[in-house]
């Protein structure tokens, strides 16, 4: 923070001998509070590196499982959460500039700034609730299987590459396939698993009085009312990363007569799709999606706090009333926080995400 | 009084303050009251009303424990047909009473109550400022608390009873709403009533701080401050740092039990079914609980310690002790008190390893409180004593400290704690050296500034009394616990005569039980006395010690923004008892140095 800007005159804030930090009470309360809510932070970031290090099975990849842009299909590994990282830095520097038009007695600065501060944090809300619907939501579910085998797919590079599972391996869908599977689901329709492919027919009732059903899910399979039939893909370790022989082990797909095989070795009860608090696709342990709706939720609603603080401090700042006090300070004290919640924000991409 | 004006007497010392006095309304004045002194006066009424509670229980479950199995009338008319049917103290109404007595003494007598009550009756007046910083958060700390104190007494009378996991709230007992019936509505009350407290402790605690550092009168400098002051300071940086981290222990167990996460789950099994959680870790709980917890011991003791430095120096008439060593003592234990919490931990599957490392810190704590203790006795050495009430139960306290201290030293090894882990010694250690203590300094805070808070004197007499009584009933129900720990009684069980290994030790619960009886029942003579005195006690007179803090220099009777004229200016340090310099045997901090006088 720029504390150099006489804000407020020095008499009024110590009567007292000699002031150790020349700053107001107010401003050193805010220190003292985002010291404290750091701890806070700090306790919940690392109960989530406590049972990350105990967990025995492999933990999820941030980029393999945000990979997904509103609106867009196809791969792009953390750039969403990127471009929202990005905006919420931006937003600390609009509030810097905010605090800087205060120091200068400027109204307007201050208005312009506080603005663009606020949309910026708007940004960042709508986009986690993007994100979050997106992982409750899942991409295409996975399920164990109940027996070992061994499995061949293609990696990466297309290169053919042979895997053993274990029994209770966790696999997943492709996205469309997956999606279709759980509309089935759903719908009570019939699947079947047969020749490389998955035969999904309508359910007769369905055809019945399936025209209320047919107007909610728009789905073209209920429309013709024919079975539709979905070439299998399995893929290996879409959410994990593991290294075996040297060799780096991840999505690997799986098709035909082999993804058959996969699709047969399905554990009962195991199949899910998205993400809940008792269980999800991305992981085998329940704590993944525990503590990622936990801490990005916790942080999220602190700047759901930041962004109404910020927009009191605007419509204040509209009113003139900083204008009348003679100083701009509260614009500062507002402004500690939001770069507080921004690098908690840091942190909590980089834990979440990066590692 | 306008708000504009509270604003002005946060920051400023510039204007005079005095001349303008408001006529305030009854509930500006008693309820929502932003003058720290009255502020101060509600902590320690609910403290004191919250301390009779946690005592009562705490005979209740000495009942059961003293005469297992026996009636007795007077449960059932307190606890009905429930919780003591014919008078026979309920199971799971014996682990409430425990766990509350445990909660309700912690946090709301010793931390809640001991803080709240000093550090706003004592920063503002001893740094010399007109208020706390923010006279508006101070009133809200002290209403958070009100509530959060309201939410756990209530949490005694829902279905189902309140919270029984003891105070510590382990999981999976405090996860599990099923586990027992205290798990249900009760637990959720306490988790909640602590959220408030944690907001009441966390407002209350930066308004100390900021006080602390921006607001001292001229001449108030850091080397000057009281030792109260000093103790207050780092209390309050404790609570600042590490109640954070209880409030994102507690949100995840309030997760845990109301919205099926696992955070500290993992193969569970209730009456052989396997509840559908893994990989969550109990032992994930204790860590944070305990970063919390440890500290909060010194957030408990700290204050007492401060108080008694205060009143010990001022009773034996000579400067304290090594006053920079006092200080350095202060800091050494809040800085150690973060790197201690393991010791609370050595039998619950924690890497060996990491147990000797938690022993040695918590063995260098050892150093710090011994420096105190010495101090304390060479400021008491060839001293000019004054046996008030006050002094007393500071000297009681310098007992106390020592006696829990030397146990705490065998409990520290994890080679010696784990023979009596959760034994009764525990249970003795740390009553006496945090509970005994951190009461006695509360007690001793009130004797010696009651004056300051209500203009009236309190009953010597009946302050002798009290303190004697209660010496000897601490002792009495304390002392024998060490051997019945020993033996290897385990805590907060209900009935111990069914084991044959403890009969031979089980001859001391009765005497346990009747000094916890007439030790409590000794308290309402100090509740007699307190309220009387508020009414019918001797008028105070401006310094009624003699003491040289800046408190005494304001008028008896309250008024806002503590000094009529301007802030007084500070020339000297707090302890000039005895200055061969001066005809009195006191000198106050505002009276200057004399030409040629070598000041501190």
């Amino acid at each position: 923070m720029s504390g150099h800007a006489e804000a407020v005159s020095k008499d009024k804030l110590w009567g007292g001998g000699s002031s150790p930090f020349s700053i107001s009470y107010g401003k050193m309360m805010m220190w003292y509070f985002l010291v404290s809510d750091a701890l806070t932070f700090g306790g919940l970031l690392t109960a989530y590196g406590v049972i990350r290090h105990a967990s025995s099975d492999p933990w999820p990849v941030g980029e393999q499982v945000f990979e997904s842009l509103p609106l867009i299909t196809g791969s792009f590994p953390l750039i969403y959460v990127a471009l929202m990282t990005f905006i919420l830095i931006i937003s600390s520097v609009t509030m810097v500039l905010a605090v800087e038009a205060g120091h200068r007695m400027d109204k307007k600065g201050v208005i312009k700034w506080m603005g663009y501060t606020v949309l910026g944090g708007l940004f960042f809300l709508t986009s986690q609730a993007w994100e979050w619907s997106h992982f409750i939501h899942g991409s295409g579910g996975g399920f164990q299987i109940s027996a070992p085998m061994s499995v061949t797919g293609a990696d990466e590079s297309g290169a053919n590459m042979t895997v053993e599972l274990n029994g209770g391996a966790w696999v997943h869908m492709t996205s469309e396939l997956g999606h279709a599977y759980e509309h089935a689901l759903e719908h009570g329709d019939h699947i079947e698993v047969k020749g490389g492919n998955l035969i999904i027919t309508p359910a007769h009732h369905e055809a019945a009085h399936g025209e209320h059903a047919h107007a909610e899910h728009g789905h073209d399979a209920h429309a013709e009312a024919g079975p539709t039939t979905l070439p299998l893909e399995i893929i290996l370790n879409k959410y994990v990363l593991e290294h075996k022989d040297g060799k780096d082990i991840r999505k690997i797909k799986v098709t035909g007569a082999e993804a058959e095989k996969v699709m047969n070795g399905m554990a009962s009860n195991t199949l899910v799709f998205g993400a809940n608090l008792h269980k999800n696709e991305y992981a085998v342990q329940q704590q993944y999606a525990n503590f990622f709706f936990f801490i990005t939720g916790f942080h999220g609603f602190h700047v759901m706090q930041g962004v109404v603080i910020n927009i009191v401090i605007f419509l204040m700042a509209l009113r003139g009333v900083f204008e009348r006090r003679g100083h701009y300070e509260m614009v500062e004290k507002v402004g500690l926080f939001w770069h507080f919640v921004d690098l908690v924000w840091v942190f909590v991409f980089t834990f979440f995400y990066l590692v | 009084m306008s708000t504009e004006h509270t604003h002005d007497h946060g920051h400023g010392n510039g204007h005079d303050h005095g001349h303008h006095h408001h006529e305030e309304s009854w509930v500006s004045k008693y309820v929502f009251s932003q003058d720290h002194k009255m502020i101060s006066k509600q902590f320690l009424i609910t403290a004191i009303f919250m301390g009779v509670i946690a005592v009562m229980l705490s005979i209740f479950f000495r009942l059961q424990l003293g005469w297992p199995g026996e009636k007795f009338g007077m449960l059932n008319f307190f606890l009905g047909d429930k919780w003591a049917p014919d008078g026979l103290l309920e199971k799971n109404a014996y682990l409430a009473m425990v766990t509350i007595h445990g909660t309700i003494m912690v946090f709301f007598v010793l931390t809640g109550g001991l803080s709240g009550t000093f550090a706003n009756l004592l920063i503002p007046l001893q740094v010399g400022a007109r208020d706390m910083a923010s006279g508006f958060l101070n009133m809200l700390s002290y209403w958070a608390f009100a509530l959060s104190s309201v939410i756990m007494v209530a949490s005694l009378f829902v279905e189902g009873g309140a919270a029984s996991g003891g105070w510590t709230i382990y999981p999976p007992l405090s996860a599990l709403p099923q586990a027992m019936p205290g798990s249900g509505t009760g637990m959720t009350l306490w988790l909640i009533s602590m959220v408030f407290f944690i907001a009441s402790s966390l407002l209350g605690g930066l308004n100390y701080i900021v006080t602390i550092i921006n607001l001292r009168t001229k001449g108030m400098s850091m080397t000057r401050l009281p030792l109260t002051v000093w103790a207050l300071l780092v209390t309050a940086i404790l609570g600042v740092l590490s109640f954070p981290v209880l409030v994102s222990c507690a949100v995840l167990l309030l997760m845990d039990r109301s919205f099926g996460t696992a955070f500290y789950l993992s193969d569970i099994f209730i009456q052989g079914e396997a509840l559908d959680v893994t990989g969550g870790s109990p032992i994930l709980f204790q860590h944070l609980f305990w970063f919390l917890g440890h500290p909060e011991v010194y957030i408990v003791l700290l204050p007492a310690l401060g108080i008694s430095s205060e009143i010990i120096a001022t009773n034996a008439r000579k400067p304290i002790f090594g006053y920079k060593a006092m200080v350095g003592s202060i800091l050494a234990i809040g800085f150690l008190s973060f790197i201690v919490w393991g010791h609370h931990m050595y039998v619950t599957g924690m890497n060996p390893f990491l147990g000797s490392v938690f022993v040695f810190t918590t063995l260098l704590i050892a150093i710090p409180s011994a420096v105190k203790a010495f101090n304390y006795i060479t400021t008491l050495y060839q001293g000019n004593i004054r046996f008030t009430p006050g002094m007393l139960f500071s000297i009681g306290l310098v007992s106390t400290f020592v006696t829990g201290g030397l146990t705490g030293i065998i409990l520290a090894d994890s080679a010696l704690d784990v023979n009596v882990h959760d034994t009764y010694f525990v249970v003795a250690h740390f009553h006496i050296v945090m509970g005994m203590s951190a009461i006695f300094g509360m007690l001793g805070g009130v004797y010696h500034w009651f004056p300051k808070m209500f203009g009236k004197m309190m009953n010597t007499k009946l302050g002798y009394a009290h303190f004697w009584i209660t010496l000897v009933c601490g002792y009495g129900v304390f002392f024998p616990m060490h051997f019945v720990g020993l033996a290897g009684a385990p805590r907060r069980y209900y009935d111990y005569s069914e084991f044959e290994f403890l009969q031979w030790v089980m001859d001391l619960n009765p005497i346990i039980s009747v000094f916890a009886i007439v030790g409590g029942a000794a308290q309402l003579l100090f509740i007699f006395n307190f309220f009387h005195s508020i009414y019918y006690g001797q008028p105070a007179t401006q310094n009624p010690w003699g003491s040289n803090t800046l408190e005494w220099t304001t008028p008896v009777k309250h008024i806002h923004g503590n000094w009529p004229g301007a802030i007084p200016e500070v020339h000297r340090w707090a302890y000039d008892y005895s200055n061969p310099e001066h005809d009195d045997d006191f000198v106050p901090q505002v009276v200057p140095l004399k030409p040629g006088e070598h000041g501190h």
